[in-house]
């Protein structure tokens, strides 16, 4: 402190606010004063009605704090869909440019703002919608779906999502502090250097991914401990439900894959920060192992996000066809075989890098082989279907738009790994359309059926079909009109990524496609009026006997919501369809007998920590030393701390639990 | 060309599917190539039913290249995509036919709850994507073989082969920030921003960047390949047919990527000749210091013209030695500290990188 | 996995005397262990991504020192001693610890902790001199990518110190508890693991770069 105050003012500025000065908020933007105009409002006025209905000691009592499975899964889940909502306003600003800026037309976006639009977007999209999306479902479903009251490690777990939020604050952060990344989603070097990226873009982008990729790797060995330690007596792997494989098997592969990001990142890190020789152009350095380090990541990642959703469709698949899922085994074996494979192909990204016509061929190869595995999952999903009665409720619903789809996505998947036809598709429209085609079709589809599938187990009533089904059908007419045009425009050579175009013919499918992100704009809008219309009419909803689908898996056989133990007895398992067996074999919930249930205590460490983290990333991005040094102190201190907390278990007593049971039955 | 009308105006022109057999009699040799590529008399049928769907749009260049390799990418899209049609399309129109009537309120489908395993049914289920996958893995292996960007071309047009006294036009392209730089070596002679070559004669790019990641490509001539500071990569390719074409990059490289754009002539050999005379009228020379400046970041550069170039000027942008200094890999690979710095002797060898081409 | 709690009614009932719940109290296996296994397998590929990227970056020396010319096998060999006596003296200690003998274990826990303080102390010296010669970590690839792989393994070892610090005051303050026990154990599964990535850092980048 001595050595501080005989600093003079200036050098006492930079210690501690770094590079941050005025000209760092970016008040010459009009489109992002009113969106931090309407963001203020729109923040003010929730945090004014929580401050009015004094709900801030229940909101920190009954959920930020708490390790419960189940609510951190539905935090995680409300994340998704806040920063969808931000993801989406940056897409339909690149449509809108899109269709704009055409000759002398200029479109409303400088290039500099543009270019952080779409990295944002992917980055958004990627980390901050679909992960938490997946993640929070397989918390919330998971340890339902194998009879066990938590996860593994619950305050990990709690620590984990607050460890997100941070990262996804970091990046919210940089809309209005300082710029975002001007990169691309994944901030390939040379650019992403210091001499070519020298502002706080990158920097933000990098620190909001440490620092969510922490939550994501120790959320990963959670989930993988859960479904190995915790499974009900008698359910052998072989009789896990499908959805929990595929959460086994992408937890495995975030745990396989996720350190290799953070390794990535590190190393850019040092290069921006330390001035090694990584991956810059000089002194040795080679840029082209961080694309591939990054794809070795990053390829894993996308079936990281497609396995939960290929596990969803064959829940609701088989339950809404109120038949067994054909062909479980090779459903599983498929499912392993896809998470392996996705190791051997991330080449297929940079086909054009110049590699030799023998290793491009192997990775297409490769490649192609995933589409067997796949396409042997559709075809147990079309005979599930077989020999069904089928129900056609929103979820359903969404499955058959998702097979339909899907096919088409992984088509043109596979095309573009025909390497000499990638040559001509790289990079292109085509590129852009084709894995909107799989994350949308999939991924999101499939979050969307989860969503309309479990919501009444999370809070005890459906959610309205009406509203789901407008929602469903803006969605996918928006999808098929916003995307069909760019596989046209990436067969006449259209590039992604540009704010411009020269060639006016262009102009009606880039219209179009404009048209089709309105139509998903109603389509989310839908959904939202439909949140809304179901708890308006939740008692006409009401889930009474916690299986509104006639489910087949453990999560139905308890109320909805459930307990917070989940179970009052740990189920004893027999069959895949344990639920559905149950219910032929007549079982009735015992009313006596009760135990005391031993559960965990909620803590706010996992919410101090990623607070810590969140002002280390901030200080780091800006050059704030002091604080940087301070924050990362204060981390260790408080995790030091934690582990000096030995009272992390209570009991439920075996009356109260009595109590609980009995309110349920009256119900 | 199925082009629509170029002079600007908005118009889809969707090709109507009655008018198919029309567009086979108009464009005889696109139609042949594509039938020649898909010898398979039962994938003719589908075929036809795929070129609409392929072509309907207009200026779908990639459909319609003028470069030899570049129909030949168009030839496997059309062969890939036949060839997963004959799987996805079934499978589409199952699903379909599945939902609709094993819909709960059709008490006439059989409902068999407890079904959930067929051996017969899980064999074809494998099988069937495999024998698909088996079919297009081979023709993966042959076709990135033979077009592989580094492989000196064996014909300028199918049944044409490249007369023995033929060599290859070399084409030296530096990706700038943000504009294209072209030197030819063998005319001494660099262009920026504007890109001419004769038809039916091979080409032989090589291509490095100055300072980003960037993505050369010509759509009409073939794929693209990318472009990267401190190495080098080879693209060899072919014009056919006389005309403009749209060349850009195709990997974001920052604030100016898209103006990035140049226009590539496909010329006769007279035309050509005269282009070089023309643009070599503009005198200039292009040495380390013009290039210097060049090298600065601008956006929408007009075409210029050198009239001549410094000798292993783009050598010594390969190996980032135009500015003497640490970055500079000749010296760099020099034993001990400090080493010379003259030019590599090394002729034509790629940049000592991983990942590069094993050539 | 859990099979102590199945209650099966032995098949002598047919189908409808299958039981679908336990009716005692029923506690899963504890994870703790397994989890940290997962984790360290994760802390292992990052290790992997570092020692592919000297395998990449390793020659590139850029004009630089090599690293036959800066690195210092004598340093490196009583270094690597130091280490791989900690390992064993960490398992005296867990051989206390099952005995339950607290005092000789945390002796021997203290003793591992200076062996590891002393392999860091070596290690930043030799770090100090690098720099000094001006073969610091911006020089080159090459010496970037080594102070990434050696710098990340020091950086582990450190947090092992300042973890075996936290576990000493928590085995004197609650003695060895079931708790304590566990996280005694995830230590040495962390310790022995650094050394196994030692002995891959010694032979990969010191005695092949000066083989070499």
């Amino acid at each position: 402190m001595g050595a501080a105050m005989t600093l003079h003012s200036p050098d006492l500025a930079r210690l501690i606010f770094g590079r941050l000065s005025l000209e760092s908020i970016p008040y010459h933007e009009p489109i992002l004063i009113f969106t931090f105009i309407g963001v203020a409002i729109g923040g003010i006025a929730v945090l004014g009605l929580v401050t009015y209905y004094r709900k801030w000691g229940y909101l920190w009592r009954e959920w930020f704090t708490s390790v419960d499975h189940k609510k951190i899964g539905i935090m995680y889940i409300v994340l998704a869909l806040v920063m969808l909502l931000r993801g989406f306003a940056d897409a339909l600003m690149m449509r809108g440019q899109q269709a704009v800026a055409f000759g002398s037309h200029e479109g409303f976006l400088p290039a500099s703002h543009y270019d952080q639009i779409f990295t944002a977007h992917g980055t958004i999209m990627i980390f901050f919608v679909a992960m938490p999306f997946i993640t929070g479902l397989i918390n919330f479903v998971m340890p339902l779906q194998i009879g066990s009251r938590d996860v593994a490690f619950p305050f990990l777990n709690n620590f984990s999502f607050w460890m997100t939020v941070a990262g996804a604050l970091l990046v919210m952060t940089s809309l209005f502090i300082g710029v975002f990344a001007r990169t691309g989603w994944l901030a390939y070097p040379p650019l992403s250097e210091l001499p070519t990226s020298p502002d706080t873009g990158v920097d933000y982008w990098i620190w909001g991914l440490q620092v969510a990729g922490v939550g994501t790797t120790l959320s990963g060995i959670n989930m993988i401990a859960t479904i190995v330690k915790m499974r009900a007596p008698g359910m052998n792997m072989m009789k896990m439900p499908i959805f929990t494989w595929t959460a086994l098997l992408a937890n495995v592969l975030i745990v396989a894959a996720f350190p290799v990001l953070t390794a990535t990142l590190a190393l850019l890190t040092l290069d921006r920060y330390a001035g090694t020789h990584f991956f810059t152009n000089d002194l040795g350095g080679n840029y082209m192992m961080y694309v591939n380090l990054i794809w070795v990541w990053g390829h894993p990642e996308v079936y990281i996000l497609i396995l939960p959703a290929f596990g969803v469709f064959s829940e609701v698949t088989a339950t809404f066809s109120r038949k067994r899922l054909f062909g479980y085994a090779s459903m599983v074996y498929a499912t392993v075989v896809i998470a392996v494979l996705s190791y051997l192909v991330w080449l297929h990204h940079f086909f054009t890098m110049g590699s030799g016509a023998s290793v491009n061929s192997f990775f297409g190869i490769t490649t192609m082989i995933i589409s067997i595995p796949t396409g042997a999952k559709i075809f147990n999903w079309m005979f599930t279907m077989y020999r069904g009665r089928i129900v056609f409720d929103v979820a359903m619903m969404w499955v058959v738009a998702f097979i339909v789809t899907f096919a088409i996505g992984g088509m043109t998947g596979v095309l573009l790994a025909v390497p000499p036809a990638d040559f001509a598709l790289h990079n292109s429209l085509f590129l852009i359309a084709h894995f909107h085609n799989v994350i949308i079709g999939g991924v999101l589809f499939g979050m969307f059926a989860g969503v309309n599938y479990w919501f009444p187990k999370a809070f005890g009533f459906r959610l309205d079909p009406f509203w789901g089904k407008v929602s469903f059908w803006f969605w996918v007419a928006g999808f098929y009109f916003a995307f069909m045009p760019l596989y046209l425009l990436g067969l006449m050579g259209v590039t992604r990524r540009l704010r411009h175009f020269d060639d006016p013919s262009l102009q009606i499918w880039f219209e179009i496609a404009a048209f089709g992100a309105v139509l998903i704009l109603i389509g989310i809008a839908a959904m939202i009026v439909q949140f809304g219309v179901s708890i308006l009419h939740r008692d006409k909803l009401r889930d009474t006997d916690g299986d509104p689908w006639h489910g087949r898996t453990l999560e139905w056989s308890t109320s909805s919501p459930p307990p917070p133990y989940n179970f009052a007895f740990t189920p004893q398992v027999h069959d895949i369809d344990t639920w559905w067996q149950m219910k032929q074999h007549k079982w009735t919930r015992p009313t006596q007998g009760f135990l005391p249930i031993h559960m965990p205590k909620n803590t706010g460490t996992g919410v101090y920590l990623a607070a810590l983290s969140f002002v280390f990333g901030f200080a780091m991005v800006w050059y704030m030393w002091l604080i940087a040094i301070v924050s990362f102190v204060a981390l260790l201190a408080v995790a030091i701390h934690h582990t000096f907390n030995y009272d992390r278990d209570y009991y439920i007593p075996a009356d109260e639990v009595g109590r609980v049971e009995a309110a349920r039955a009256g119900a | 060309m199925p082009q629509c009308d170029a002079s600007g105006a908005r118009t889809i022109c969707v090709l109507p599917i009655d008018r198919r057999t029309l567009f086979a009699q108009q464009y005889p040799p696109l139609f042949h190539s594509v039938a020649s590529v898909v010898s398979m008399k039962t994938l003719r049928g589908l075929l036809l039913l795929a070129l609409p769907l392929a072509l309907s749009g207009c200026h779908t260049v990639l459909m319609s290249p003028s470069g030899d390799v570049a129909l030949q990418q168009r030839n496997l899209i059309i062969t890939s995509f036949v060839l997963m049609l004959l799987i996805v399309v079934p499978v589409i129109i199952a699903t379909l036919v599945f939902a609709w009537r094993y819909r709960e309120s059709n008490h006439k489908a059989h409902y068999d709850p407890e079904w959930d395993h067929s051996t017969i049914v899980e064999l074809m289920i494998w099988s069937a994507p495999l024998l698909i996958i088996i079919a297009l893995g081979a023709i993966t292996w042959v076709s990135t073989h033979k077009l592989d960007p580094y492989r000196p071309l064996d014909r300028i047009a199918a049944g044409k082969a490249v007369p023995a006294d033929t060599r290859p036009l070399d084409v030296d392209v530096v990706a700038l920030d943000w504009k294209w730089l072209f030197i030819y070596p063998e005319q001494n002679l660099a262009v920026v921003n504007e890109l001419a070559a004769p038809v039916d004669r091979p080409i032989r790019f090589h291509l490095t960047a100055s300072t980003v990641m960037n993505s050369f490509f010509i759509p009409a001539l073939a794929g693209q390949i990318y472009a990267m500071p401190g190495m080098q990569t080879t693209l060899q390719a072919v014009i056919n047919k006389p005309g403009d074409y749209q060349g850009m990059s195709a990997n974001y490289s920052g604030d100016g990527f898209s103006y990035m754009n140049f226009i590539f002539h496909g010329m006769s050999e007279d035309d050509f000749a005269k282009w070089v005379a023309q643009a070599k009228s503009h005198g200039g020379m292009l040495d380390q210091a013009t290039y210097t400046t060049l090298e600065a970041p601008s956006e929408k550069d007009p075409v210029h013209y050198y009239g001549s170039v410094e000798p292993g000027l783009y050598r010594s942008i390969v190996n980032r030695c135009v500015h003497p200094g640490p970055d500079c890999m000749d010296m760099l690979r020099m034993p001990g500290p400090g080493g010379g710095g003259e030019a590599s002797a090394s002729t034509d060898s790629h940049a000592a990188m991983p990942m590069a081409h094993p050539q | 996995m859990s099979d102590m709690t199945m209650t099966v009614n032995g098949g002598n009932g047919g189908e409808a005397a299958l039981s679908f719940h336990v009716t005692e109290d029923h506690h899963p296996e504890n994870a703790t262990l397994f989890g940290f296994w997962m984790y360290l397998m994760s802390d292992c590929l990052i290790f992997a991504c570092l020692f592919a990227t000297y395998g990449v970056l390793g020659r590139e020396y850029a004009g630089g020192p090599s690293a036959a010319q800066v690195l210092e096998l004598p340093i490196v060999a009583v270094n690597t001693t130091l280490l791989l006596l900690s390992s064993i003296t960490y398992g005296f200690s867990v051989l206390e610890m099952q005995q339950n003998r607290r005092g000789p274990m945390m002796a021997w826990l203290i003793v591992t902790w200076f062996l590891g303080a002393g392999f860091i102390a070596l290690e930043l010296t030799e770090f100090a001199h690098l720099v000094s010669i001006g073969a610091g970590p911006q020089r080159s690839a090459f010496l970037s990518s080594f102070f990434g792989l050696v710098g990340t393994h020091g950086l582990h070892v450190t947090c092992g110190l300042i973890w075996m610090i936290v576990l000493l005051v928590q085995v004197g303050k609650k003695g060895l508890t079931a708790a304590n026990k566990r996280r005694l154990m995830c230590l040495s599964m962390f310790w022995h693991f650094l050394d196994v990535v030692w002995v891959g850092v010694f032979s990969f980048v010191y005695l092949m770069g000066v083989l070499t």
